[in-house]
């Protein structure tokens, strides 16, 4: 729940406001920008993922590190099944 | 320093040990709290101890949500659960989290209907789906995981879905650590500062830690050499008679924090009067509960919750070990009746809780020592 999890924000979803698709290692899911309205970012940003919520904007340098930091935490599998479960069944993408 | 190799920048990372050592004062003992669960995990697996001189303690703080939970809450938000029309959703960290009469993840083998979300707004989902079951979300968490809660309770109250409830479970972090500051048995030099919770609320909320208290405060990162600096910046302090709140996670935590969530969490949260932590006791304003504009979506106001007091059992020592009076190993329970397999307390549940990484990481690093010992006879 507390994993800090690092996407790449793939495309913006047209219909509905504010959801993004993100990459996590090449699993796509649909990820809510709500928390960053002050600031939106777009395709190609970087975003730290909470429970299915980007709260914050990164640099590629610092979304690499976070995921080695996450596999040297043994959390890398958590992480990514944590983004494979942000409701699959309606969010295939 | 068996594990400086496999870091990041091992010349960095030992240069900055000879440097704490610099720093420290012979003969002083120092007391640092880290305050998030996350850097407890960091701090063990890493072995960060065995890196640093023996005269500087780390101190496990509050900051593991399933930890300071108390059961009764537990048990509220499972009673509520024995409803034939609820489904009951929570985080897949709270499964396993012991309440009186079993955890989440027993209740389901005894037919509730519990399941695992992911994100708040996938119990949302859910009740979009099932219009005719009502979906409560049992949501806890700091203020890392509160914004997100209030975003989905606001986009509920947009759509007009009625059939969807939050049993809120959210804390905030200063409460505990005035609690902690205030607590007598307590002698603490400084603090290493929450990474992902300072995202949302910024550095400003700790000024008085420095200010009134006297304290220095290092909002740190996750890495080996990220806290490590922060033990730095901290003795640095230390060492010139300042108490400052410095941020070593400027790549993460603007100093302002994230305003955007900030808005969110008041729109739909009030702060309780007073709410129950494992080990602190009742802290005053120290959990949030849902705005009365939002009471159509409160599971406390649309259902009746007893309001369950439970004591811990009583050999367990999760008090006391969240208020870092005992470490996890001076518990009578730890590695015996309590385990990650079978935890008694909630603090041997999540990966972020003292006992499940002091277990993880040393525990079995010393039970592995003894077999092949053994075997070595």
């Amino acid at each position: 729940m507390c994993l800090a999890i690092p996407g790449l924000i793939v495309s913006l979803v047209p219909e509905f406001q504010r959801l993004a698709v993100v990459e996590v290692s090449g699993v796509r899911r649909r990820v809510d920008l709500g928390l960053l309205e002050d600031d939106m970012p777009g395709p190609g940003d970087w975003v730290l993922i909470h429970v299915g919520f980007a709260m914050s904007r990164i640099s590629q340098h610092e979304a690499e590190e976070q995921m080695r930091l996450l596999r040297m935490l043994g959390e890398e599998g958590a992480a990514i099944e944590e983004i494979r479960g942000y409701d699959s069944a309606v969010q295939d993408v | 320093m068996r594990f400086v190799d496999e870091f990041r920048d091992p010349d960095v990372i030992n240069h900055t040990i000879e440097e704490i050592q610099r720093l420290c004062e012979p003969g002083r003992h120092y007391r640092f709290m880290e305050v998030c669960g996350g850097h407890t995990h960091a701090i063990y697996r890493f072995g960060l101890k065995d890196l640093l001189p023996d005269n500087i303690e780390l101190i496990h703080g509050p900051g593991c949500p399933v930890c300071v939970l108390p059961m009764g809450r537990i048990d509220d938000g499972l009673k509520l659960g024995e409803r034939p029309d609820l489904i009951f959703t929570a985080f897949g960290d709270m499964m396993r989290v012991p309440g009186a009469n079993g955890s989440p993840l027993e209740h389901k083998a005894r037919g509730m209907d519990v399941r695992i979300v992911y994100s708040p707004s996938d119990a949302l989902t859910l009740a979009r789906r099932n219009p005719d079951r009502h979906v409560m979300f049992f949501a806890i968490g700091f203020e890392t995981t509160a914004p997100s809660t209030a975003l989905v309770l606001k986009r509920a109250k947009e759509e007009g879905i009625r059939n969807f409830s939050v049993f809120c479970n959210h804390v905030t972090i200063i409460p505990a650590i005035r609690a902690i500051l205030d607590s007598p048995d307590m002698r603490l030099d400084a603090f290493i500062g929450p990474g992902h919770v300072s995202t949302v609320i910024g550095c400003r909320p700790y000024e008085w830690i420095a200010r009134d208290e006297g304290k220095p405060i290092v909002i740190s990162g996750f890495e080996p050499l990220d806290m490590l600096q922060s033990v730095v910046m901290i003795l640095r302090q230390l060492r010139e008679g300042r108490a400052e709140v410095e941020n070593q996670y400027r790549r993460v935590v603007p100093w302002e924090g994230n305003r955007a969530a900030l808005r969110a969490m008041s729109e739909v949260f009030a702060l309780r009067p007073f709410f129950e932590w494992r080990g602190l006791g009742f802290i005053s304003q120290s959990a949030l509960c849902l705005r009365e504009s939002y009471a159509a979506w409160d599971a406390e106001q649309l259902f009746q919750v007893a309001g369950v007091r439970v004591t811990d059992p009583k050999a367990a020592q999760c008090g006391e070990v969240l208020k870092g009076v005992l470490k996890p190993h001076q518990c009578k329970l730890f590695g015996r009746e309590c385990t990650p397999e079978r935890p008694v307390g909630a603090l041997m549940v999540s990966s972020e809780g003292s006992c499940a990484a002091y277990y993880n990481y040393e525990h079995r690093k010393g039970l592995a020592a003894a077999g092949s010992a053994a075997t070595s006879f």
